[in-house]
């Protein structure tokens, strides 16, 4: 289905697509239909910029699979990291 | 008669007086005929869907595919403009009604136009041909496999959807309604739900369940693609606009 199932949320960061570099301010986050990816569904990431109109975005599909072991390897590794960096 | 066919990115009025972005594919032979409102999915304005126009042309029809997503980000490619209009919350109904509508108008104002004008859609456009539906004047819908036009939509969803089972009694049009079994969105038990609204209403109606499909089962580049229930129900398809869009 189009589950619309979506996620919006800020962020702060940078991220490098067909463009370049892009300062990132916003993520959509999302489990639909990819564009590319060879399932019928993927967790779909949007790093977007609004600034910079809808071509100003690092989009990834991931598979549900993957999309979990990353979310548990981001985990790890902001766990990991020694307190006090910036 | 001629089997040769035009395709190509135009631009039509919405029924709101917008112009927007549309792909057109018409029929060059004179003879009168009937045209199809393509809504896409909401994954965008996307190639699988032109295609799709494409071959109602080849079958006899003239098609037009509005860009719904125009107006949120005009010019950008299919899948940007599909993340940014999913970043705003989707597209109103309002704003799909008037852009099918635009459709329709200029299907209507094509010299082989034989009058009559039918909408198709899948997935989330499968919602929206029923709203297109209930709110137009058509001469024939085609809901495939839709979500949300029964059911219960979850809280907190962040994007513009609502069920339309309540408008059932303004249903303009047969509808012809194509589902897998094994869909949870919509559920066989939504589609119970909607024909039983079918029925209470008076409405004329044609629904086919496919046990060994899923969503998706027409998308021919997706794993969800089913070929037996593909191509009947492409062959239900053209059975029903036989039936309701020839002269």
């Amino acid at each position: 289905m189009c589950t619309y199932i979506t996620e919006t949320i800020e962020l702060a960061g940078s991220a490098k697509g067909a463009s370049g570099w892009i300062k990132v301010t916003d993520g959509s986050i999302y489990l639909d239909h990819p564009v590319h990816a060879p399932f019928g569904h993927t967790l779909n990431l949007d790093f977007r910029n609004p600034e910079l109109g809808p071509a100003g975005r690092v989009a990834v599909e991931l598979s549900q699979e993957s999309a979990r072991a990353l979310v548990k390897a981001i985990t790890a590794v902001l766990d990991a990291a020694p307190p006090g960096l910036d | 008669m001629s089997d040769a066919l035009t395709a190509e990115t135009i631009t039509i009025t919405s029924g709101n007086g917008d112009e927007i972005q549309a792909y057109s594919v018409r029929a060059l032979d004179p003879a009168p005929r009937g045209g199809v409102v393509v809504i896409h999915h909401f994954p965008g304005y996307d190639d699988s869907t032109k295609e799709i126009a494409r071959r109602f042309a080849y079958e006899g029809y003239n098609a037009v595919m509005p860009n719904l997503y125009w107006r949120q980000a005009p010019g950008a490619s299919p899948d940007d403009a599909a993340a940014a209009a999913r970043a705003t919350g989707g597209i109103p109904d309002q704003q799909l009604v008037d852009d099918v509508a635009g459709g329709l108008a200029y299907l209507k104002g094509l010299p082989n136009s034989n009058g009559k004008v039918g909408a198709i859609g899948y997935c989330s456009g499968g919602r929206q041909s029923f709203l297109a539906g209930v709110s137009l004047d058509l001469d024939a819908a085609v809901d495939c496999y839709g979500a949300f036009v029964t059911g219960t939509v979850p809280p907190n969803m962040p994007l513009k959807v609502t069920t339309l089972v309540d408008r059932t009694p303004k249903l303009s049009c047969p509808l012809l309604g194509l589902f897998g079994d094994q869909d949870a969105h919509p559920s066989p038990a939504e589609v119970d739900e909607l024909e039983e609204a079918l029925k209470a209403a008076g409405k004329t109606y044609e629904f086919h369940r496919y046990p060994d499909a899923g969503h998706g089962f027409f998308s021919v580049d997706r794993p969800g693609y089913r070929v037996e229930a593909a191509t009947d129900g492409w062959q239900r398809i053209f059975a029903f606009y036989g039936q309701y869009l020839s002269a």
